[in-house]
């Protein structure tokens, strides 16, 4: 018996009954195009933040303060850490070292009010640092800094928010109901999936402090080394005198941490691998539940046609034929749903989901439509392969 | 001249112990090339397990089987598939058609198995329609036909490899008079033609068309009675 008899023999299987067969590929493509596109959505964010931090400048230490052990008590960050990290001879790796308080703070303009997720004080060197290019106007002086001007430069979201459609630089901003002269914008730097990068307003240390958040510990410092090569060195000089300055000896536990842009990389990318794996473990449910129905519905198609199955057998059909009919069946099924499934994430991977602009993972795509063609086989041919076996006369009587 | 059917001391039991159904208790029949065969009895006297294992659609629990002179023991799934594709065509009492295909398709089934192709097929599975008096219907689906068409159908599926054995199980059963008339001319006419028939039925009028009238009492041939000339 020829290939192309049992295929056609299949082919009219899977037409006979049309909405049976429509109902199992749907089940097969939403499985299949829920795994792709979550996978891509995931992948997507993992992708976005990994830019943004990229984007932050790859010779930047970040020193933050950190909890003190019990025990102990724990100095905290201050200017004058800062001050010494930029000592040339002390620490000739460092170019520059910002120091950097950080709050949140409601902007108001006219009649609109926006709260600013992080609203920093620091000094000029910052903007190069973390390569933070104005947009329009410029960023804040030294001179600035030193009088304790209420000047801010606004991130791009803040800008939108605020001055929907006009020029923000020039205009006063209300922020905690202290008015702000806006100097600058910054570039849009893009969401970073989980954060908005541009929802943020920098001003000068001194106004800050004055004015915010009063004189308690900075929030972080951040070191710009000579060049990304000089990084390494940076490091261990600023070690060495944030320990010497904290009374740190030996093998004691610091009360700050130093972070260089590719550990924040590293730590974000987990943050946003977890998140990966989460949707992928959601989408191989859908998948799983999906399989189930597929598995469910191939049964009932067999054991209903166990009697045909009698009628092939009796008539001279061999056990190889009815299976290979079977088989094939199933495998249309599961191929048709899982190419329709693999089209549907495409074309979904072309839609901004929950902010996220989704990136289709090669592999995922491979897995779930060889995972949906196994389900489809392997529970395609457990029960026709039982009813190949069965004596003609017992299908036959089968009801 | 080896007979076309030889069946000695055959056994058929259903479950073990306690619980077992004796449907065939050391059974002997011997049926020679073109005759003409009635089986009777009552329900449950083992006549329809005897025609299943005629037909190679069960096996028995012991006794031999000659096929053609052939012992079907020896026979794997395969080659089984292979006899009743080739030297049986079986009738049975509900037919048995494959549902939303059409009587075409249903009666070059057997072919299609035998690896014939296309053309020939359709020619053939054609030609075995008017032979049962129904070329007109050959596009219409088993649900779109009556029962003695379905039977007709049916036995132009039992005949279109050319079997030197025809077994048909009550084919009359599910019929109406009229039905039952014609399809009754189908199998005398098979028979006419030099092929060995073999039937099951519970009426006489039924019986009374073959050569010979055996009748089945709980497993065992208990009469053996001669009705016609003998082929």
């Amino acid at each position: 018996m020829r290939f192309t008899e049992v295929l056609a023999f299949a082919v009219r299987g899977v037409t006979a009954n049309k909405l049976r067969s429509a109902l199992t590929t749907l089940g097969i493509l939403i499985g299949v195009a829920s795994v792709i596109l979550l996978i891509a959505v995931g992948n997507g964010a993992s992708v976005s933040v990994q830019q943004s931090i990229a984007g932050l400048g790859t010779n930047v230490l970040t020193i933050s303060p950190q909890r003190a052990q019990a025990g102990s008590s724990a100095r905290p960050l201050t200017v004058d850490d800062a001050t010494a990290l930029a000592d040339p001879v002390e620490a000739p790796a460092v170019k520059s070292a910002s120091p950097v308080v950080s709050t949140s703070a409601t902007a108001a303009h006219a009649d609109v009010s926006h709260s600013v997720s992080q609203f920093l004080g620091t000094d000029p060197a910052y903007f190069e640092t973390t390569n933070s290019a104005v947009a329009q106007g410029s960023p804040f002086s030294a001179d600035d800094v030193a009088q304790g001007r209420k000047v801010v430069v606004i991130g791009a979201t803040v800008a939108t928010e605020l001055f929907p459609g006009a020029a923000p630089v020039g205009q006063t901003i209300l922020v905690n109901n202290i008015p702000f002269t806006v100097v600058g914008v910054l570039a849009s730097k893009g969401s970073s999936g989980l954060q908005d990068a541009d929802d943020t307003a920098v001003a000068p240390l001194s106004t800050v402090r004055n004015a915010l958040t009063g004189y308690g510990s900075l929030s972080q410092i951040v070191v710009q080394a000579t060049g990304p090569d000089a990084l390494t060195a940076a490091q261990a000089q600023v070690t060495t005198i944030l320990d010497g300055r904290h009374g740190i000896g030996f093998g004691g536990t610091a009360d700050y941490r130093v972070l260089s842009q590719e550990q924040l990389l590293t730590a974000r990318t987990a943050t946003t691998d977890t998140f990966t794996v989460l949707l992928a473990a959601v989408a191989a449910i859908s998948l799983l539940v999906g399989g189930i129905g597929v598995t469910n519905i191939m049964l009932v198609t067999v054991t209903e046609r166990i009697r045909e199955i009698g009628i092939r057998k009796a008539v001279g059909a061999r056990r190889s034929s009815i299976l290979g009919q079977f088989l094939l069946e199933a495998t249309m099924l599961s191929l048709f749903g899982g190419a329709l499934g693999v089209a549907a994430a495409f074309i979904g991977a072309q839609f901004t989901i929950a902010g996220i602009t989704p990136v289709i993972v090669p592999s995922s795509v491979l897995l779930a439509f060889a995972v949906s063609a196994l389900i489809g086989l392997f529970f395609g041919s457990y029960p026709a392969g039982r009813a190949a076996r069965l004596r003609p006369i017992e299908a036959l009587r089968h009801e | 001249m080896t007979p076309a059917i030889e069946v000695r001391d055959l056994r058929k039991t259903y479950g073990s112990g306690d619980t077992a159904v004796h449907a065939l208790r050391g059974l002997d029949l011997t049926v020679d090339r073109g005759e003409y065969l009635a089986i009777m009895g009552a329900s449950g006297s083992g006549k329809s397990t005897l025609l299943n294992v005629l037909g190679c659609l069960d096996v028995p629990t012991s006794g031999r089987y000659l096929l053609d002179g052939i012992d079907t023991a020896e026979f794997g799934e395969a080659q089984l598939g292979l006899l009743r594709n080739r030297k049986i065509g079986f009738v049975f009492q509900s037919f048995n058609l494959i549902p939303r295909t059409t009587a075409l398709a249903n009666v070059e089934l057997p072919l299609v198995y035998a690896g014939v192709r296309r053309a020939e097929r359709r020619l053939r599975a054609n030609a075995a329609l008017r032979l049962v008096g129904l070329a007109e219907r050959a596009h219409h689906r088993p649900n779109e036909l009556s029962g003695g068409q379905q039977q007709r159908v049916a036995i132009a599926r039992a005949l279109v490899t050319g079997p030197a054995i025809v077994l048909a199980d009550e084919p009359t059963g599910n019929l109406d008079t009229r039905s039952s008339q014609e399809v009754m001319g189908i199998l005398d006419r098979l028979h006419a033609s030099g092929r060995t028939v073999v039937l099951i039925t519970h009426e006489d009028d039924v019986a009374a068309h073959a050569n010979r009238v055996v009748r089945v009492v709980d497993g065992r041939i208990v009469e053996n009675r001669f009705t016609g000339v003998l082929a």
